[in-house]
Order: structure tokens, then sequence, then C-alpha cells
């Protein structure tokens, strides 16, 4: 399958045959230790007091954002792949499991640190719509991260392509929980909403050929 | 502007508070005419001018008129009032301002009988506040009080924090803070003041009625639709810092009387 927006073939062969000879010496491994670096900084920053006013905040906010990041860079490998030529796909597995680990440690920061009872927890997903939402976001992305290893994939087969693409599901479910927790009329989180529904749009039918 | 005398213990209640550090105070802000950011005010409020200053007081007053600054502040009693700020976000912190009773400046205007609301307006300055370009709100910022309330000994315009002159980011050089009441209602660098008979346009409430209301008491039995109210985190109490929400925000010996027989699930 390729994208209506996919350049043309020599094009693609002189833009991405390049990067892919780099990409295929560059292993996937390293992203599980890059990635696990940031929220271990946020952690110690908070710990230590650098992380200003309002530290709890701080992390469950930029823990958030970097979910959405994440979540948005696992949706770009398939586009990018159809459009230019360049493959990230066995990054894939890596961005998808960092996003799940990342929306964990923003759950937990909300919870223990934030929140603190777990009466209060459990009232604020049954009771408020955004947490509501962003609890079923998570919960969705567990299956897909139990199955993110390959020995699943053989298993359940056709199935298994079925099953993750709840990760749209997911996206759009991060992306509302972001648009409706802020005050008043904000841009910000109505431009991730904007990216993932962009890369989602990518994937219709109308916008791709076989 | 110097510190005056100190408020006695009556009007300092609830006792016992521990203000927070200047740094926090004036790092975590929402003054969303600097944009969105907790630390956009800090970052962008120094390009506000503030001197000289005017307040334009109009409406129901037997005196109307464009106060300067300083005709506002001749003969009021500048004292420090240690207060705690709740936040609608359900944050709090604890400031110790500088100012003085709103209705030694209503009564110096003379307010006249009929007079129900006090409405409020911020500055409104697009070439100094770079976050007035984006709708988040319909500029300029307006608040407003019920007569009794904006009379009421607690009420205070402040003119400054810690003794020092209010920062810009903080709402300089004039600001309301009406403590019993979620922070947004204290609106900052007043440039007008209205009585009037009828209920004001107020920014948030206006915006969006089924979350904020117009009188936005601190309650901790109302939730916000989104989010509860009956706790709230402590800014500067470290990780883990959490307290109860107080009726009132603690005020309610004091304030309580102005709202007897009303409903306060209903006048959120």
């Amino acid at each position: 399958m390729s994208s209506v927006l996919a350049l043309p073939k020599p094009v693609q062969r002189r833009l991405a045959d390049p990067v892919n000879r780099v990409l295929r010496r560059v292993p996937a491994w390293p992203l599980y230790i890059l990635g696990a670096l940031p929220p271990a900084w946020l952690y110690w920053a908070a710990l230590n007091d650098r992380l200003g006013v309002d530290p709890v905040r701080e992390m469950e906010h930029q823990l958030g954002l970097w979910g959405l990041w994440l979540i948005i860079a696992t949706l770009v490998v398939t586009p990018l792949r159809q459009i230019t030529g360049i493959s990230l796909l066995k990054y894939r597995r890596a961005l998808g499991l960092l996003t799940f680990f990342y929306i964990l440690c923003h759950l937990a920061v909300w919870a223990y640190y934030d929140v603190q009872t777990w009466s209060r927890v459990w009232a604020d997903i049954v009771k408020r719509p955004y947490i509501t939402i962003g609890m079923a976001g998570l919960l969705l992305m567990l299956p897909l991260a139990l199955t993110s290893n390959t020995a699943s994939i053989r298993k359940l087969g056709k199935s298994w392509r079925k099953l993750h693409k709840l990760v749209y599901a997911v996206a759009i479910l991060g992306a509302l929980h972001f648009v409706i927790l802020v005050k008043g009329f904000q841009i910000e989180p109505l431009l991730y909403m904007a990216a993932i529904l962009i890369l989602l749009a990518l994937r219709l039918p109308w916008a791709t050929r076989r | 502007m110097g510190l005056g005398s100190i408020a006695g213990p009556a009007l300092a209640a609830p006792e016992g508070l521990r203000p927070n550090d200047f740094e926090d105070i004036t790092n975590y802000n929402n003054y969303y005419e600097f944009g969105t950011g907790k630390e956009d005010p800090a970052r962008y409020a120094h390009n506000l001018t503030v001197a000289p200053w005017s307040v334009e007081i109009n409406g129901m007053v037997d005196r109307p008129g464009t106060y300067g600054l300083e005709d506002i502040l001749k003969g009021k009693t500048i004292e420090e009032r240690i207060y705690r700020l709740r936040c609608v976000e359900a944050w709090s912190m604890v400031i110790p301002w500088n100012g003085f009773e709103l209705r030694a400046l209503l009564d110096q205007v003379g307010v006249q009988s009929g007079a129900k609301y006090v409405a409020f307006e911020t500055a409104l300055r697009p070439d100094e506040m770079r976050g007035v370009s984006r709708r988040v709100l319909d500029w300029p910022y307006r608040e407003g009080l019920r007569l009794d309330e904006a009379m009421h000994p607690l009420t205070i315009l402040a003119t400054g924090v810690y003794g020092r002159d209010l920062p810009n980011q903080n709402g300089a050089p004039l600001r309301l803070v009406v403590p019993w009441k979620y922070g947004f209602k204290s609106i900052k660098s007043i440039v007008r003041i209205t009585l009037q008979e009828e209920q004001p346009y107020t920014s948030w409430k206006d915006a969006n009625h089924r979350e904020y209301g117009f009188y936005s008491n601190v309650n901790p039995e109302v939730s916000h639709p989104r989010w509860s109210q009956a706790s709230e985190r402590v800014i500067g109490g470290g990780l883990r810092s959490r307290r109860d929400t107080d009726m009132f925000n603690g005020y309610g010996e004091e304030v309580a009387s102005l709202y007897s027989g009303m409903d306060l699930s209903q006048n959120y």
C-alpha cells in the first residue's frame, strides 16, 4: 500500500535509500534506555527541588506531553514509509512501549503524588470525564503492551494487526484528555488533536492506494 | 509604597498561616493576558507599564472620574494581610499581601443607594500583553462582587506583597484580593471599577457558566464539573503535600452570614 501523497519512486529511492542504509545499522534497543532517562530525570529533579514551584504538576504535565509525542511518533511510522520510503518500522515497538511506560508513570504520579488517596483516585476515575477518558486510553494500551513481542505476533497472526488498531483509539482518547482538561479556549491541546487526526486520516482508504 | 500597620488577628483569620516564599508567589501565576503557562506571567509581565496608572471609577457613584493611583492611595492605611489563596484549579498558597480595604475606596467615591454590584476590569494592552492575541477568554478580563462582598473588611485592594511593590505578574499596581473566593475572582491590574444595579459580566462565568459561578466561593462540597474541590495541593509544601479544603477557604466565621439563606450548591 502507498499513499496518494507518496513521492515518485525515484525521489523516494534517492531520499530514503541512504537513510535506510544508515538506519539498518542503528539498533532499536538503545531507545529503551534513552526513553527511560527523562522520567528518571524528572523524578530526580522533583525530589531535589529542581522542578519549580509545583513539581507534582510539572511531572504530570511533562509525562503526559511526552506520552502524546511518543504516540504521535508511533503513528508517524507508517505514513512516513508510505510517503517517503523511509522505514522506522523496527523502532515502532519501542516507541509504543515507551508511550505505555510514560503514561503509566503519568498515572502513578497523579495517583500517588497528586490525589494521594485511593478512594479519591477511584472517585475521580469514575466521576471526572477527562480522567475517565485518560484511564480508558491507558487500559486500551494494556493488551497492546502485553502483545508487543515477537511470540505474540506469531501466535495471534492476523488478529494481532486487528488488535493493534486499538492504538488509533488510544491516541484520540489521549488527545481528548488534554483538550478537555484545560481552562478556557487554548490552542496547544487542539494542535496535538489535529496532528493525531491528520495521521489517522492518512490511513483512510481515500489516502492510500494499493 | 511602604508597609503600614499590621492587621489585627481578627482579620488575618485563619491564624498561623505560614506564607509561601516570594519565589513561589511570583513564579506560579495565572494571568492569562501573558500566557496560559504558570511561568508565563513571571516571564512576560515585565512588559506591562504600571506607572503612571489610573483607574476609572464610574456608574452609581457620587464622585465618578479617572483617579490616579496616588489619589487612590491617599489617606489609605496600607496593612499586611496574610491570606490563603485557593485557586479553582485545586491548589493553594499563602500570601502576605499589602493593601487597603476596598470599602475605603468605595467610601471615598461615594456609593449611591441603588448600587448592588461592583464590576472590575483589567487593563487590555495587546502591545504589552502577548497572551491576549489568543482568545482564551473574551478580553478584557472582568470580574465582579456583590456590594456587601465588596464592602466586607476582608476584601482588599493589594498594592504589594512581602512589603515590596506588587510584582507585575501578581497584578500590579492594584489588584483585588477576596480570600474566601477562588483566586480568579481576585482580578489583577484594575483599570475600571463600576458600581451598578445589575450583576456584572464576569469572564469565567460568562465563558462557561456550568463550571464557574458568579459567587465562586471556595466550597469543598461543590465540585468543579471536571475536578473535585474537596482538597487542594499545597504549593511549596514539597511532594505529596495536600490539605482538605476549608469552607469559604477558612474564612467562614467572617463571611458565612453574607450567604445565609442561599443554596450554595445553586449559587456556586
